[in-house]
């Protein structure tokens, strides 16, 4: 009872991670249904009409109900206890904004049980994750579906919004004394650039959204093709939110490589500032390469050019940040701890994203790629490569602080491993049978076309993941219970939020503390060789 | 335990008799849409019967290949625009498993030496924290400038392919064909002075002459995607799109829709086929002739127009109904349901009786045509060649 | 393993030692409002100017929007700014009668700006026939106006609930000075926003029938 009513941050962003991972298993179980059908050419597991709501309801939890809420979650439990304050700026409207993220989640998914299409047809929605007009136009989306679609995520945009101002007005007004935003740590830029974008591209989707509720429902003419309104304005609308939206899924994952990397190398972070120019960087770069997603929508050779070569560039600050994790690492002391392990696997998952990124910038190559399994392949290796393992890093670091037990270390390893396979399993073949030509959300496939034998690949790494977020469940049920008393500071790490004890006192600290690096308890700890020296 | 489940699931999907593991027999199975069979004999334009394979084998021995994994590859280019893309493919490729090797390279010495150096302090008992290196400017600015040019000559060499390929007017001596998408099947037209010519699903082109493809929608936004000639390009209603590519040699290219139009997106099937050109011309000729009136089907034909089967279909001569493909000459065709199910006798009967048992969702209905009538339009049907 | 802050942190000592940021929370939680509902009116700012004369049929911009009404209700708009800058400052002195009276004031001001608005829908619904479904510029048009209104009303809710709360005389100059001042930025993101929606529609948007922006 006390949990409903919290305005702790700290309860809420647990709240918030527990919704996101309970979201998880259920898009994971929506994917492993897709496998299935899709292990076997010509399979008929599974109806067109089912499997285009699963992965419309995959791709729509993952990124607005998973990946959104964890992020935005780690980030309002560790800003404060971060920056040396006592909680959000407001925290009520941080309550706000996480009953409008269940409200909006559960909507959603309410479309399973109240929406009603024609033909039987069409309960949940079915219009892919970006619900392309005039596919999602009354005409074409009979029955209610679509409109779960729209709502859901409206609402549970709001509650974004309102995190995002918080996380703004916590960092730049409630930073302990001492504290200079070049003493933040990364987290901290991270979650400030992901705000912003945040506050610039959760609103454009929200308005495209309430044009299409108007199209759909009072007859309005925004994306209606047959009198004069434009499909591709709805790309353009939903790409200018939807590609800054992938950076506020990787950028919090950047932030927690740059926390955890740096105690289990014993090494101060490399080259902080280029890091947060870096940062800065991907977030403006990041509004001016949308049009990406449409090269094959036959927007001419000057804004294909254009855009190629915006996404080109955002390649840049990317590679900076890899190569700065990797001088971290350089010349450490490394132990592989869980959480280190899931961080070293992002740096060598991320950088395969990337690569196969930079071929999807090559605008002709596009011409052939898109809409292909590669880029399923491409954008898997960054979300779940990239920000799931991060996220599950995460989860491992700082656990210990937000509960005060230690989870176990063997299980954690067997976790990483599974994950690690099975991830690899499913995702490199797409990249394989995208190159053979198969096309994305299709509920099956010839078998003479040669595609089957990747695609059972990628169906058999379906269960090895199941078993390793199973040991997971397993390890965090098993160490709430009965697991090793972890103490202020198991990891034996540099940032504030382990001066305090685990978990932390309501109020989070007893003083605010004083800042005076960017690394306050490395200061503590090492009198005699103070970072202060090197700012 | 959910996970021995979805093992077990697999392992059933895997082993069972799922519709088109096997290739041989035409059979309806208990459960589910029938089985659809291994290519059937086609009609040619002059009335005889050929097998497809021989067809080809006769017509080009070393024809680009129907089945198999190089069907669709983008790495098997039988035209220019598919070809500079794969050149282009190539050497990103090489730029980014260069970048690969020397990253993960790093990584991995990175790692080794971490471990070795923790190791190492252990066994000393060395209590004190490594050497704390805070950034190195030269460095930093190397992997900056580096990758900036690397980034600099992928655009140069992208924005010039791309003047090459999307090019906004037709090549010389180009023919033009214009794709309009429906759900969920393909409808092409040939404009001519000599008469239009109307056809579905299956694309004749002459070999070795450029083909200006025209993009319209019906409907939703389509895709036109046959990996072996050209990248894709949307179909996007309200919007015209063109793209082009020319056949190097005599063949049948499949490719299949790549932007999800709904139910049946997956069975959205190309069939390019790539004629010589004087076999073209002969097939476009044959094309835009009215309909075959024969006379022993005069029942199929009155079956045909009485249950409003003409209300979509065109069959030129007799009906004019623009909802569904083209039937004129549904039988010089090898496929129906827009490419994946074989045109024969048998398959043709079924899809008339229940689309939907084939093909899901599908638009057209089914009329409940008795047995007698089923058989007499599946006859007319099956004379218009 | 040490209190929280005890040990293992260098506690701020000196009791008034904080970081004195120049920034309230509450300017910069208004400042990233305002920017995100920027962001908002961008995306159907931008869509109306996609639209310029792309409505070949049903009634026409230059045909239906006629300036004189709309003038009125603007200048009553950017009037209502002006006062309310004026009872700011009155609220800065403690002079809250004069607070009131300009509070009303602004707020008559923005009842006047939405019962004009409703009047010239009216006009424009049974006149000209000018619908939400008539055509892209109807579309446009009460979507785009219609969000501001609807903004208009948040922030008038938000004058009249402080105009309420000083009647009831719990605003007290001291302290809730600033926190008024940064309320009415609001209303002014609004006067700012009407001003571009105002060019947009009724200016540079009043093209003949089926001619492109330029």
């Amino acid at each position: 009872m006390q949990w409903a009513i919290s305005v702790d941050h700290k309860k809420l962003a647990l709240m918030y991670i527990g919704a996101g991972l309970c979201f998880f298993l259920v898009a994971g179980l929506e994917a492993a249904f897709m496998r299935l059908q899709l292990a076997r050419a010509e399979n008929d597991v599974i109806d067109p009409e089912t499997f285009n709501q699963l992965f419309t309801m995959h791709g729509t939890t993952m990124v607005f109900l998973v990946g959104m809420p964890i992020l935005l979650g780690f980030g309002n439990y560790l800003i404060p206890l971060m920056v040396g304050a006592r909680d959000m700026a407001f925290p009520r409207l941080n309550a706000f904004g996480f009953w409008l993220f269940i409200f909006g989640g559960l909507l959603l998914y309410f479309s399973y049980l109240g929406a009603d299409g024609l033909y039987g047809a069409g309960t949940a929605p079915d219009v892919g994750w970006f619900a392309y007009a005039p596919l999602t136009s009354r005409t074409f989306s009979r029955g209610n579906s679509t409109d779960y679609w729209i709502l859901g995520i409206m609402v549970s945009g709001f509650g974004s919004m309102t995190t995002a101002i918080n996380f703004i007005a916590t960092i730049l007004c409630m930073r302990c004394p001492g504290m200079t935003l070049m003493r933040m740590p990364m987290i901290g830029w991270m979650m400030l650039v992901v705000a912003f974008l945040v506050l610039v591209a959760i609103p454009i989707l929200t308005g495209a959204q309430i044009m299409l509720l108007l199209d759909r429902t009072l007859g309005a003419h925004f994306f209606d093709p047959e009198t004069q309104g434009s499909a591709i304005l709805w790309q353009h609308l939903f790409w200018f939110f939807g590609h800054p939206e992938v950076y506020i899924l990787i950028l919090p994952a950047f932030g927690f490589v740059s926390e955890i990397m740096p105690t289990f190398s014993r090494k101060v972070l490399f080259g902080y500032p280029l890091m947060v120019a870096a940062t800065v960087g991907i977030g403006f770069i990041s509004l001016g390469v949308w049009a990406h997603h449409m090269f094959v929508v036959g927007l001419g050779p000057v804004l294909d050019s254009f855009f190629g070569a915006t996404t080109f560039l955002i390649s840049v600050p990317t590679g900076i940040k890899i190569f700065n994790w990797l001088g971290t690492m350089w010349g450490g002391r490394l132990h592989f701890t869980t959480p280190m392990l899931f961080v070293t696997g992002f740096v060598a998952m991320f950088v395969i994203g990337g690569l196969t990124g930079i071929m999807l910038a090559t605008v002709p190559l596009t011409w052939q790629l898109s809409d292909s399994y590669f880029v399923v392949g491409h954008f898997h290796y960054v979300l779940f490569g990239g920000t799931v393992f991060g996220i599950f890093g995460a989860i491992f670091y700082w656990f210990p602080k937000a509960t005060g037990r230690m989870l176990d270390e063997r299980l954690g390893k067997w976790t990483f491993w599974l994950l690690f396979i099975g991830f690899t399993l499913t995702f490199m073949p797409m990249h394989v049978s995208g190159a053979l030509g198969m096309p994305r959300r299709i509920y099956t496939y010839e078998a003479d076309r040669g595609w089957e034998i990747w695609n059972l690949i990628s169906s058999i790494g379906v269960p090895v993941q199941m078993a390793g977020v199973a040991i997971f469940l397993w390890n965090a049920i098993r160490a709430l219970r009965r697991g090793p008393v972890a103490g202020n500071d198991p990891w034996d790490a540099w940032t504030l939020e382990w001066g305090t004890t685990s978990p932390p006192p309501e109020w989070n600290f007893d003083r605010i503390p004083t800042c005076t690096s960017a690394r306050p308890l490395w200061d503590r700890k090492n009198p005699e060789d103070p970072d202060a020296y090197y700012e | 335990m959910i996970a021995i489940v979805f093992c077990i699931a697999l392992g059933a999907t895997a082993i069972g008799a799922p519709a088109g593991a096997s290739q041989d027999d035409t059979n309806a199975t208990a459960s589910g849409p029938p089985v659809p069979p291994a290519p059937a004999p086609v009609r040619q334009p002059d009335g005889s019967v050929a097998d497809l394979d021989a067809k080809l084998v006769v017509c080009d021995p070393d024809a680009p290949p129907v089945s198999g994994a190089g069907v669709t590859s983008i790495f098997e280019p039988e035209s220019p625009p598919s070809r500079e893309i794969r050149e282009l493919g190539f050497l990103v490729f090489a730029i980014c498993i260069g970048i690969f090797v020397v990253v993960q390279g790093f990584l991995v010495l990175a790692i080794v030496r971490g471990i070795r150096s923790r190791r190492a302090a252990r066994e000393e008992g060395a209590s004190a924290e490594p050497t704390q290196v805070y950034g190195s400017v030269p460095i930093e600015v190397a992997w900056t400038v580096i990758p900036t040019i690397i980034v600099f000559v992928l655009t140069m060499v992208t924005i010039r392919t791309i003047r090459d390929i999307d090019i906004t007017s037709p090549p010389e001596d180009a023919l033009e064909v214009i794709a309009i998408g429906h759900q969920w099947w393909w409808e092409f037209r040939y404009p001519d002075e000599a008469g239009e010519v109307v056809t579905a699903n299956e694309m004749h082109v002459p070999a070795g002459r450029p083909i200006w493809l025209r993009l319209e929608s019906a409907d939703v936004i389509h895709s036109f995607w046959v990996p072996r000639l050209a990248g894709k390009m949307d179909l996007i209603p309200g919007h015209t799109n063109y793209t082009w590519f020319e056949a190097d040699r005599a063949g049948i290219y499949l490719g299949q829709c790549a932007e999800y139009c709904g139910t049946q997106h997956a069975h959205m099937l190309i069939r390019v086929y790539a004629d010589e050109p004087e076999a073209f011309d002969d097939w476009l000729a044959a094309q835009r002739k009215p309909a075959i009136e024969d006379p022993t089907v005069a029942e199929g034909r009155r079956v045909f127009a009485e249950y409003a089967c003409l209300n979509c279909h065109t069959v030129d001569g007799t009906s004019d109904g623009m909802f569904g493909p083209n039937l004129t000459h549904l039988a010089s065709r090898d496929t129906i349901g827009s490419g994946f199910i074989p045109l024969n006798r048998e398959n043709l009967r079924a899809w008339i009786d229940d689309p939907a048992q084939l093909k899901i969702g599908c638009n057209m209905p089914s009329l409940k045509l008795d047995a007698a009538e089923l058989d007499a339009v599946t006859d007319y049907l099956l004379t218009l060649n | 393993m040490g209190g929280a802050g005890m040990t293992a942190l260098p506690a701020n000592q000196e009791a008034g030692a904080t970081l004195r940021s120049p920034l309230s929370r509450a300017k910069v939680g208004m400042a990233c409002l305002i920017f995100m509902e920027s962001a908002i009116f961008s995306a159907f700012l931008v869509t109306y100017l996609y639209y310029i004369g792309k409505s070949p049929d049903g009634p026409q911009p230059l045909e239906c929007l006629e300036l004189g009404l709309v003038l009125v209700n603007s200048a009553c708009l950017i009037s209502s700014s002006f006062t309310v800058v004026i009872a700011v400052r009155a609220l800065a002195r403690g002079a809250m009668g004069a607070f009131r009276f300009w509070l009303a004031l602004t707020i008559l001001l923005g009842i006047e700006f939405l019962v004009g608005t409703g009047y010239e829908w009216w006009g424009l619904i049974e006149d000209k026939g000018l619908t939400l479904q008539s055509n892209a510029f109807g579309t446009n048009f009460y979507s785009l106006v219609g969000l501001h209104a609807f903004h208009v009303i948040v922030g008038m809710l938000m004058l009249v609930i402080i105009l309420v709360l000083s009647i009831f005389g719990c605003i007290r100059p001291d302290r809730d000075h600033q926190r008024v001042d940064i309320a009415t930025w609001y209303w002014h993101f609004v006067d700012v926003v009407w001003i571009l929606v105002f060019t947009l529609v009724y200016i540079v948007g009043r093209v003949p029938q089926g001619a492109p922006a330029s």
